[in-house]
């Protein structure tokens, strides 16, 4: 499983703060950070300890499996602006 | 023995100033912080600008709540530049922190924009988020089609207003006086108009994804509108953002929709038109576009440029404009006429010679104009805060004449006996959940200055004058 943000996010990066690996993008000072609309947790790397969820002030994190359907489309958003990312940096290599 | 404990009056409580305020706690927690801001109830547009229907979002209340409840004060219903001078604020702190945003909004500048039925965006947002200085506006809802110009999520979020559902405008906040007059409302149309291309357009996906899956509403994109010119192509492909890129599929996907017939109210999002004229005898009744095509502008960037067609006329009976936000000048602070900024670097307000204004910041939208969203104002309010430190620590202020807090309290209690505290503030909110509650609504809220300054008034009686005050 993974956690997953939904479109409610609002850059608050107390997220990225709790983290302990760094799984969620872009950050800080990352060339994509300002132009990003929200934070994305990468579901290859996040190891679903809840750490986010708490931190959050808006409670835009959730569990994938408690996604409320409204945000079902979160899911696939937050694995793909990882794949378009590392293709990104493949491309600008 | 020397004062050391630095006092910082931050104007303007909206997210700029209430992050301004939570980083100064942690980064300097000696800091004795007072925040004062002009309408009775703090956090500006969370509670004023914030969709209703974006209850999640509003959520951001209680971490800023939380700053109040660990030392910063809070003296709303006070206007910094009326009821206390700047120079004042300058004799009472160590420094001053100006976090009061973009109050007014951009105009189009052409003919007819100001014509009854003809508003700012801005405007109808405050109107039925239950801004006090709003809530007499009368929105003449009784026309079939709107017209909302601009393509950002303030575009959005009115045009979702404009079409939700009454049963789903009463799950939110909306100020009762907009809840009752949308429930009559007659328009069944909103057309919303970008100036430049889809690829371009201002939305965040996540908006622009909850247009098309409101409650029957149907969302149009006529199919000719989605193809992308080739400026716009190769922009996308070589530089498009992520939320550029999803916007296109999400408008792709909604050209492909079958018309539905039993919709009760239809979006249209047009493309690559700019507004005119807006044309009416007395009020509006028409607005003229015009088609532009994308061209590549010397820096770079991409603009719409006006194509010589004829425009086309589209019959309407209410126009919100919604192209941004602009600060407007402070009294005796300088300002930034091509910005409309207060000239800063890091933060540090500067005089027209560009030297730092000493004991005089900036944080948020005034600093560093109306960008990004409520997340921004934290890194933002670090940058501001941490040049403050900086000259804290570097003793480059100078300390207040009147260094007591009791001092800027008497002055207030003469100007102003009806500021609203903390504590004041806490009564109100607490007057408003209590009635969401009755009514099974999250908040509802008090709309008049004077509904909220009694609320207010009630944390000052006894307890048992409470009671009443909530009923």
């Amino acid at each position: 499983m993974s956690y997953v943000i939904v479109g409610s996010c609002i850059k608050d990066d107390a997220c990225i703060e709790v983290c302990p690996v760094d799984c969620i993008h872009p950050k800080v000072g990352a060339p994509d950070f300002e132009t990003a609309e929200q934070l994305y947790i990468d579901p290859q790397v996040c190891i679903d300890c809840d750490a986010c969820v708490e931190a959050c002030p808006v409670d835009a994190i959730f569990a994938d499996f408690e996604l409320p359907e409204k945000y079902g489309y979160a899911l696939e958003l937050n694995g793909q602006f990882f794949d378009e990312r590392s293709t990104a940096e493949r491309t600008a290599a | 023995m020397a004062r050391t404990r630095p006092r910082v009056a931050i104007v303007g409580a909206g997210p700029a100033g209430a992050f301004a305020a939570a980083c100064l706690l942690r980064a300097r927690g000696d800091a004795e912080i007072d925040l004062f801001e002009r309408l009775p109830t703090p956090w500006g547009l969370l509670r004023a600008g914030v969709a209703p229907d974006h209850q999640e979002i509003k959520r951001l209340q209680d971490a800023f709540d939380r700053t109040l409840k660990r030392g910063c004060r809070l003296f709303a219903n006070v206007e910094v530049g009326v009821d206390v001078s700047h120079s004042e604020l300058m004799r009472h702190y160590t420094a001053v922190i100006y976090a009061t945003g973009a109050q007014t909004d951009k105009s189009l500048g052409i003919p007819g924009e100001d014509l009854l039925g003809s508003w700012a965006a801005t405007e109808f947002v405050a109107w039925y988020n239950g801004h006090p200085d709003y809530r007499e506006l009368q929105f003449d809802l009784s026309a079939q089609r709107a017209v909302v110009i601009g393509n950002g999520n303030v575009a959005a979020d009115v045009t979702r207003m404009l079409t939700l559902s009454d049963a789903e405008l009463k799950r939110t906040d909306m100020a009762g006086h907009a809840l009752e007059a949308l429930r009559e409302s007659a328009i069944r149309e909103v057309i919303v108009l970008g100036r430049r291309g889809p690829a371009q357009a201002a939305f965040t996906s996540a908006e622009l994804r909850e247009l098309g899956h409101l409650d029957g509403v149907d969302v149009r994109v006529e199919s000719g509108e989605i193809e992308l010119d080739g400026v716009s192509q190769q922009w996308l492909d070589e530089e498009g953002t992520f939320t550029a890129r999803k916007n296109v599929e999400l408008l792709r996907e909604f050209a492909g929709r079958q018309a539905r017939r039993d919709a009760r109210r239809r979006i249209e999002l047009r493309f690559l038109c700019s507004p005119v004229k807006i044309r009416g005898a007395g009020r509006v009744e028409a607005i003229d576009v015009r088609r532009n095509e994308i061209v590549r502008a010397d820096d770079g960037s991409l603009r719409a440029r006006a194509l010589d067609d004829e425009p086309e006329t589209i019959e309407c009976g209410l126009v919100l404009r919604s192209v941004g936000y602009r600060a407007v000048p402070l009294p005796h602070v300088p300002f930034d006429e091509r910005h409309f900024v207060l000239p800063n670097e890091r933060g540090r307000v500067l005089t027209p010679e560009g030297q730092p204004l000493r004991g005089v910041y900036a944080v948020g939208w005034i600093k560093r104009g109306p960008t990004g969203i409520l997340g921004t104002n934290k890194r933002d309010a670090e940058e501001t805060v941490s040049s403050l430190v900086e000259d804290l620590h570097a003793a480059a202020l100078t300390q207040p004449a009147a260094p007591d807090r009791e001092q800027i309290d008497a002055l207030l209690a003469e100007r102003k006996p009806d500021v609203v505290s903390a504590e004041g503030w806490r009564a109100i909110d607490g007057d408003e959940l209590a009635r969401g509650r009755r009514k099974q609504r999250p908040r509802v809220k008090l709309a008049s200055r004077s509904e909220l300054l009694a609320a207010a008034a009630g944390s000052r009686s006894a307890a048992g004058s409470m009671d009443s005050a909530i009923t």
